[in-house]
C-alpha cells in the first residue's frame, strides 16, 4: 500500500514489471520488494525446505526469503534478492523452489512432515541400501529442497572486470562513510566511495532525522553534492564490496546493467579489484529477528526494513502493523507509521520498566508466542505475565537488536569480539591491516557516533598516507544511547526460526547441541545454519546465543563461525569476466597467416599461435592425402613452411659464449663465426628442457632457437640463469621471435629456390653454416639446417617484410614442383627422421633417455649436469627412446607389451609418443620410450591402446628411420 | 631477384573511437633496443645532448627521439637508429616490426585510464603514473608496454602477433565503456 507524500521514488515515473507471469506496476526508485509490497503482494517465496510461504523480511542484501529468478531471453537469473532488484520497464520475474504455483505449492506437504525432517534427518535416515542414496535419495532430496533453477544454457551475458586505485575506499555511504568521504575529499585524497543501495545516505535514508541544523535529506544532499565536485572522489553505487584481500586489495560487484533494460555490451555486472592506501568500513549494521514460535509468515519484518519501505519508497507494508522489540530505537517505526497514517496495533515490549507512553496501546513485559495466516500474517498471539491474548495484524515488525557488519574485518583471518553490553560481535583494531571500521559497523548506534567516527578515521587514514588534513566541522545530530534487552527467542509451542534461508530453528540447534554437535562449526554443519545465500547474516549470532544457551556456555566463549569472502553472492561469470571465448588466450598470428588461409589451409593452434596443418588440394578429401602429397613433395622437389613460431633469442656480449656453455649441455662457445650448432638445454633437475640451434653470427653475437612450445620457457630460464647465477657478466638476452619472419625451404630443389631470391649468388654454404644476405634489398639472415632430413636452409627476414616473403616464395616453389607444406607434414618429415619435439621432450626425459647423454659435456659445467648423473637418470633401467615399425596404423599414447606378457600395468615397458604414415618407407612409424630400449632393437613388441582399439605387433629399431647417414641434408 | 613489399602491423587498421575515446595505431618507427653492459655509461655515444639512459619505470624524449625503460638494464630507442659505437656500451638488438604500437586517446588522462583499467592492473593514476612514466605489465593476457607519453592518452606496445588481440579487446572494453554511457539516467 502506497502513501501519499511519503518517499523519494519518483512517482511521475510509473515502472511496468512481471513477478509470476501477472503485470504490476510500480516506480522509478522501487526495488522489486518494495514496487510487490506496494501492489498488496506479501507472498514472494518458498522456504528452502519446508516450502513454507514466505514474504519479505529485510530490505537490503542480507534478504532470506523473498529471493526470485529474473527472466532474460535465454538466461535466467535465480536467487536474486526482491530487496536488491531495482524494477525497470519490461523487468519479469517469477518465484522459485516450488513445483505448481507460488499458492499451492506442491512440496508445501514437506511441512506437514516437519518433525521428521529436522537437522541430521538425511543422514540418519537414508542410510539403507547403501546405493539408493546416489540413485534415489539424492536425486529427490535435491528436487525437493533448493533455490532457483538455471537455465541449462551457458551464461552469454556481457560481464566485466576492472580494476581501481585510490587512497582512501569508504566502504558505506550512510552518516559515518559520507563524512569520511567529505574529509578526504576536501583533504585532496583520492576517494572511492562504495555504496551497495542505488543512493546515498545509509539509515539516513529510511530513518531520515536531523543532521546539523537541517533535515537529515538536505544534509546528505549537501554532502553528495560536494562530493561530486570533487574530482578527486569517485562514488561507485550498487557497489557492494565483496571480500577484503593482501595488501589493501578489496573485491566488489558493481551491479552494472541488472537495474537496466539489456542492451548489447552493456555489462551486467562488473568485478571490480580496488587497490586502497586505507579503507574505513561503514558498512552499517543487521537487525536481527527474534526466534519465536512460528515467526517466519509473510509480513513478519525487520522494524528497520519497515520503515525503511515507509521512508524511502512511501510503502505501508500493512494496514494494521505491531511491532514486537526490545530496543528503544526501534520505536521509531511505530512513530513514522503513526505519523504517515498508518494505525499500530500495539508495541510488544519483553522489556518489564520501559516507557509506556506512545500513541498506541504498548505491552511492557510481552512477547509474541503465536502467528497466524496461511499465505500472511492475520494475527500473533501475545504472553504477557500470565496473560495471553490476540492481536489482529498484518505486519509485525520486529527488532532483536543490532549485529554490526564487521564481516570484511574477519576476512583475513581475525575473529570479532563480543560486546555484553551491546550483545553483539564487534571488530577488533587492525583486524584487516590499514582497515578501521565505524559507525554502526563497530558498535558505534548513534548518528552522531557514526559522523565522528568516519571523521576521526578519515583523519587518521590520511595522516597515515602522509595528507594533510582538511577541516570539516562536526555537524550535531543524534546521540541516544542504545538502549535494549538482549533477546535471542521466545519460549513456546511450535517452530521458531533461526535461519529462515536454509529453514533452521531453534530446536535444529538444540537438537545438534544435544547430540553433541556443540562446537559452532560443527552445529553449523549438522544444522546447515549459516550456509544459504545470506550466509547467515540474518542467524548466526541467535544461532550461536541458542547454542550456548543449549550447551551452558556464554557466547564469548561459544565463539563464532569464519566470515569468509564474499559478503554477498557474487555471480562466477563476473569473476570470470573476459575469460569466455577469444578472451581466454590472445591469438598470435604469422605473417603469413592470410596468405595460408588464402589457400584453405586449416589452422592448429600451437600455445597461442595458430599454424596451417596442410594445403589441401582440389580433389583431396582427407587431411591424409594433402600430408602425404606434401610430405613427397619435399622429398622429391621442394617444400616452404613458416617456421616464425619457433622462440628466437639474441644473445650478446663478451660474456655471451660463457654464458651458453652454462646454459647449454654441450658447448657453444667452441663455434665459429658463422657456424650453427644443435643444443641441448636441460633443467637444474637433469632432465631436458628443451632443444635446438645456436648460431654465432659474430664474435660476441649469438642467436638461439627454441622449440614453439618452450620459447617462453627458455626465455624465462635464460632470464633466471643471468640474474641468479651470473648478473655482473657482460652479457645480454632479449627475444627476437616476434622481429623476424623465418621460412624453412627444404628438398633437392631447395637450394634453386633460394638461389632465385637472393641478391648475391649463394655460393658455398656447407651444412649447419649462417650467411648474412640480401633479398630485394631487405636484410637477411640464411641458414643451413634442417629439420627435415632434406637440404634445407631457413631465411629469416625483418617481420615486415614475411607476408610478401612467403608469398613470393611460394609462387617460385610452384613453378619447381613444390610448394607449401604445414605441420602435419612437418611432422611426418620429422618423425620419419627421428628429430624431437616436445612429445619426446616432455619434461621426464633425461638426455640419455633420448640417445644425447654424449652431449652432456665432461669438460664443463652446466645447468642440470650434476642432477643428470644421478643414478636414475640413466642406463637400462629408464625407458630409452626407440624407433616404431607398424603394417597396421599405430598411436601415440599407446602403450608397449612383451607379446608373452599379458596386457597389464604391470608389465608395461614403455609408451608411444609420435606416430605418423610413412609415404616414403610406406610403413607405420612411430617414435616412444622402451625399457632397455636401445639394446632391444629388432625385438618384437606389442602396442595396445585400450582408448582406440588399436593392438599391433611392431618392431623396435633406432629412432631414425629415413637417411640415417644424413647424406640427403648435409647435400 | 625478388622484390619484398613491407606490411605494419595492424596494417590497414582505421581507427575506432567510442565512448570519447579514440584507438589507432601508432606508425610504425624504428625501434632498438640497448641493454646496458654492467657500469657502462651510453649517454656520451647516444650524441643527443637530453638522451640518457632511463631509470626503472622512466623514460627520456628529446625531440622525435625517446628512450623508453623496458626491462632490468634494457631500454627501446625509438625514432632514430643507434649512433655506431654504441655496442662497447649496450648490447643493440633491433626490435623493429617486432611491436604493435597501439594509442588510446581522449577525454584527458581519466578517459583512457578508465578503459585501460578494464585491462591493465597497474595504478595508471596520473599522480602514480605521471606523464612519461613506462611500464612492462600485462593488457589482459598479452605482454604490453605501458607508456603515458602525453597528456592526451597512452601509447601501448604489444607483440606483433597478438596485435589483433590487442586491438580486440581494448575495442570489447570500449564497447562496454560506451554502452555503460549511453541510457545512464534512463531506465
Amino acid at each position: 500500500m502506497r502513501i501519499e507524500g511519503k518517499g523519494i521514488i519518483d512517482r511521475t515515473r510509473e515502472v511496468k514489471f512481471r513477478f509470476d507471469g501477472r503485470d504490476y506496476s510500480g516506480f522509478r526508485g522501487d526495488t522489486l520488494a518494495s514496487a510487490l509490497l506496494a501492489n498488496g503482494v506479501r507472498l514472494m517465496g518458498r522456504s528452502f525446505k519446508y516450502h513454507r510461504p514466505r514474504g519479505v523480511l529485510s530490505a537490503g542484501s542480507e534478504e532470506p526469503n523473498a529471493l526470485v529468478e529474473v527472466l532474460g531471453k535465454t538466461i535466467r537469473t535465480p536467487n536474486t534478492r526482491a530487496t536488491m532488484q531495482e524494477i525497470f520497464e519490461g523487468l519479469d520475474t517469477r518465484s522459485q523452489n516450488r513445483i505448481g504455483s507460488l499458492r499451492h505449492d506442491l512440496l508445501a506437504v514437506n511441512d506437514l512432515f516437519s518433525r521428521f525432517l529436522s537437522a541430521g534427518f538425511y543422514y540418519k535416515t537414508f542410510m539403507w541400501p547403501r546405493h539408493f542414496w546416489e540413485g534415489l535419495y539424492e536425486p529427490l532430496i535435491r528436487r525437493a529442497a533448493g533455490l532457483g533453477s538455471l537455465a541449462q544454457v551457458h551464461d552469454e551475458g556481457v560481464y566485466e572486470k576492472a580494476w581501481a586505485h585510490c587512497d582512501l575506499l569508504v566502504i558505506g555511504a550512510g552518516p559515518a562513510g559520507l563524512m569520511a568521504a567529505l574529509v578526504a575529499a576536501r583533504s585532496g585524497a583520492d576517494v572511492i566511495l562504495a555504496e551497495e543501495q542505488p543512493i546515498l545516505g545509509g539509515r539516513l535514508i529510511g530513518d531520515g532525522g536531523v543532521i546539523g541544523a537541517e533535515p537529515a535529506a538536505l544534509w546528505l544532499a549537501g554532502v553528495e553534492a560536494e562530493l561530486r565536485a570533487h574530482p578527486n572522489v569517485r562514488i561507485m553505487t550498487r557497489t557492494t564490496v565483496t571480500g577484503a584481500y593482501d595488501n589493501g586489495t578489496y573485491g566488489a560487484l558493481e551491479r552494472v546493467g541488472l537495474h537496466r533494460s539489456p542492451r548489447p555490451s552493456l555489462p551486467r555486472e562488473c568485478f571490480w579489484r580496488i587497490v586502497a592506501g586505507r579503507t574505513v568500513l561503514a558498512s552499517g549494521a543487521h537487525e536481527r529477528h527474534i526466534a519465536f514460535p512460528m515467526n517466519d509468515r509473510p509480513g513478519i519484518m525487520l522494524a528497520s526494513a519497515v520503515r525503511t519501505y515507509l521512508n524511502r519508497f512511501g510503502v505501508a507494508p500493512g494496514k494494521r502493523v505491531t511491532l514486537f522489540a526490545a530496543n528503544d530505537q526501534a520505536r521509531q517505526t511505530a512513530r513514522d507509521l503513526m505519523a504517515a497514517g498508518v494505525q499500530v496495533a500495539a508495541i510488544i515490549d519483553p522489556r518489564q520498566d520501559v516507557s509506556v507512553v506512545e500513541d498506541c496501546p504498548v505491552h511492557s513485559g510481552a512477547e509474541v508466542i503465536d502467528t497466524k495466516g496461511r499465505h500472511a500474517l492475520r494475527a500473533i498471539t501475545v504472553r504477557k505475565g500470565a496473560e495471553v491474548f490476540d492481536i489482529e495484524t498484518d505486519c509485525l515488525a520486529v527488532s532483536g537488536g543490532w549485529n554490526p557488519a564487521l564481516h570484511l574485518t574477519c576476512h583475513m583471518n581475525s575473529r570479532p569480539r563480543w560486546s555484553d553490553e551491546l550483545a553483539a560481535f564487534v571488530p577488533v583494531a587492525d583486524a584487516v591491516p590499514g582497515l578501521e571500521a565505524v559507525g554502526a559497523a563497530n558498535g558505534d548506534f548513534s548518528t552522531h557516533a557514526a559522523l565522528l567516527g568516519g571523521k576521526a578515521a578519515a583523519g587518521a587514514a590520511l595522516l597515515a598516507l602522509g595528507h594533510k588534513v582538511a577541516p570539516v566541522a562536526l555537524p550535531a545530530a543524534e546521540d541516544a544511547p542504545y538502549t535494549h534487552r538482549a533477546i535471542w527467542a521466545v519460549a513456546g509451542e511450535g517452530r521458531a526460526w533461526l535461519d529462515l534461508a536454509n529453514d533452521v530453528t531453534l530446536k535444529d540447534v538444540q537438537q545438534s547441541a544435544r547430540e553433541n554437535f556443540a562446537s559452532v562449526e560443527h552445529m553449523k554443519r549438522y544444522t546447515t545454519q549459516g550456509m544459504a545465500p545470506d550466509q547467515g547474516k540474518n542467524s548466526n549470532v541467535a544461532a550461536l546465543a541458542v547454542l550456548a544457551d543449549a550447551t551452558g556456555r556464554g557466547i564469548a566463549e561459544t565463539g563464532t563461525t569464519t566470515f569468509r569472502p564474499p559478503y554477498v553472492p557474487v555471480s562466477i561469470a563476473a569473476m570470470g569476466a573476459g575469460g569466455r571465448g577469444k578472451g581466454f588466450a590472445p591469438e598470435r598470428f604469422m605473417t603469413s597467416d592470410q596468405a595460408s588461409r588464402d589457400r584453405l589451409a586449416p589452422m592448429i593452434e600451437a600455445g597461442l599461435w595458430y599454424r596451417p596443418a596442410y594445403f589441401p588440394k582440389p580433389g583431396e578429401t582427407t587431411w591424409r592425402e594433402a600430408c602425404d602429397r606434401e610430405v613427397l613433395m619435399v622429398r622429391n622437389a621442394v617444400g616452404v613452411c613458416d617456421v616464425s613460431t619457433l622462440g628466437k633469442i639474441d644473445v650478446q656480449g663478451p660474456d655471451a659464449g660463457r654464458f651458453l656453455d652454462l646454459v647449454y649441455a654441450n658447448t657453444i662457445s667452441t663455434l665459429a663465426p658463422g657456424k650453427v650448432r644443435y643444443g641441448l638445454m636441460l633443467r637444474e633437475d637433469g632432465l631436458v628442457m628443451d632443444d635446438g640451434t645456436a648460431a654465432r653470427l659474430g664474435q660476441d653475437h649469438y642467436l638461439l632457437t627454441t622449440t614453439t612450445a618452450a620459447a617462453g620457457q627458455v626465455m624465462r630460464h635464460l632470464d633466471f640463469v643471468h640474474q641468479a647465477f651470473c648478473a655482473d657478466w657482460k652479457v645480454r638476452v632479449i627475444s627476437v621471435t616476434e622481429g623476424f619472419a623465418q621460412f624453412a625451404v627444404a628438398g633437392p630443389k631447395a637450394r634453386a629456390l633460394i638461389d632465385t631470391m637472393l641478391d648475391a649468388p649463394l655460393g658455398d654454404l656447407p651444412f649447419m653454416g649462417v650467411v648474412q644476405t640480401a633479398i630485394g634489398g631487405v636484410q637477411a639472415r640464411l641458414f643451413r639446417i634442417s629439420f627435415s632430413g632434406e637440404e634445407g636452409y631457413e631465411i629469416a627476414v625483418p617481420v615486415d617484410y614475411g607476408e610478401a616473403l612467403f608469398r613470393d616464395l611460394l609462387a617460385r616453389a610452384e613453378t619447381m614442383g613444390g610448394g607449401p607444406y604445414g605441420v602435419e607434414a612437418l611432422n611426418v618429415l620429422r618423425i620419419e627422421k627421428g628429430f624431437l619435439t616436445h612429445a619426446e621432450l616432455d619434461g621426464r626425459a633425461s638426455a640419455d633417455d633420448l640417445g644425447l647423454g654424449a652431449m652432456v659435456s665432461t669438460k664443463k659445467d652446466c645447468i642440470g649436469r650434476a642432477a643428470s648423473r644421478r643414478p636414475g637418470l640413466h642406463g637400462p633401467a629408464r625407458e630409452q627412446l626407440v624407433g616404431l615399425k607398424a603394417m597396421a596404423e599405430i598411436s601415440a599414447g599407446a602403450h608397449l607389451f612383451r607379446p608373452a606378457d599379458a596386457v597389464e600395468r604391470v608389465n608395461d615397458q614403455g609408451h608411444v609418443t609420435s606416430v605418423c604414415w610413412s609415404p616414403v618407407l610406406d610403413l607405420w612409424l612411430g617414435l616412444g620410450f622402451l625399457q632397455n630400449g636401445r639394446a632391444r632393437y629388432g625385438e618384437k613388441i606389442r602396442l595396445v591402446d585400450h582408448l582406440r582399439g588399436i593392438d599391433v605387433e611392431c618392431e623396435v629399431t633406432h629412432p631414425v628411420f629415413f637417411d640415417p647417414d644424413g647424406g640427403r641434408m648435409r647435400g | 631477384m625478388a622484390e619484398l613489399i613491407a606490411k605494419s602491423p595492424l596494417e590497414g587498421q582505421a581507427p575506432l573511437t567510442r565512448a570519447g575515446l579514440t584507438l589507432s595505431m601508432v606508425a610504425p618507427r624504428s625501434i632498438w633496443s640497448l641493454a646496458l653492459y654492467p657500469g657502462a655509461d651510453p649517454g656520451p655515444a647516444l650524441g643527443l645532448p637530453g638522451l640518457r639512459f632511463p631509470a626503472p619505470g622512466e623514460s627520456v624524449t628529446e625531440g622525435d627521439v625517446s628512450l623508453i625503460w623496458t626491462g632490468r638494464e634494457q631500454a627501446f630507442l625509438l625514432g632514430m637508429a643507434p649512433p655506431a659505437g654504441l655496442s662497447a656500451q649496450v648490447a643493440v638488438t633491433d626490435q623493429s616490426g617486432a611491436w604493435a604500437g597501439l594509442r588510446l586517446a581522449g577525454r584527458g588522462e581519466e578517459g583512457a585510464e578508465a578503459a585501460l583499467s578494464r585491462l591493465v592492473p597497474l595504478d595508471l593514476r596520473l599522480r602514480a603514473f605521471p606523464l612519461g612514466r613506462v611500464a612492462r605489465t600485462a593488457l589482459n593476457h598479452i605482454n604490453a608496454i605501458v607508456w603515458r607519453r602525453d597528456e592526451a592518452g597512452f601509447t601501448l606496445f604489444v607483440p606483433r602477433s597478438m596485435a589483433f588481440s590487442a586491438w580486440h579487446e581494448i575495442a570489447v572494453v570500449l564497447d562496454r565503456l560506451a554502452a555503460r554511457e549511453s541510457g545512464r539516467g534512463r531506465g
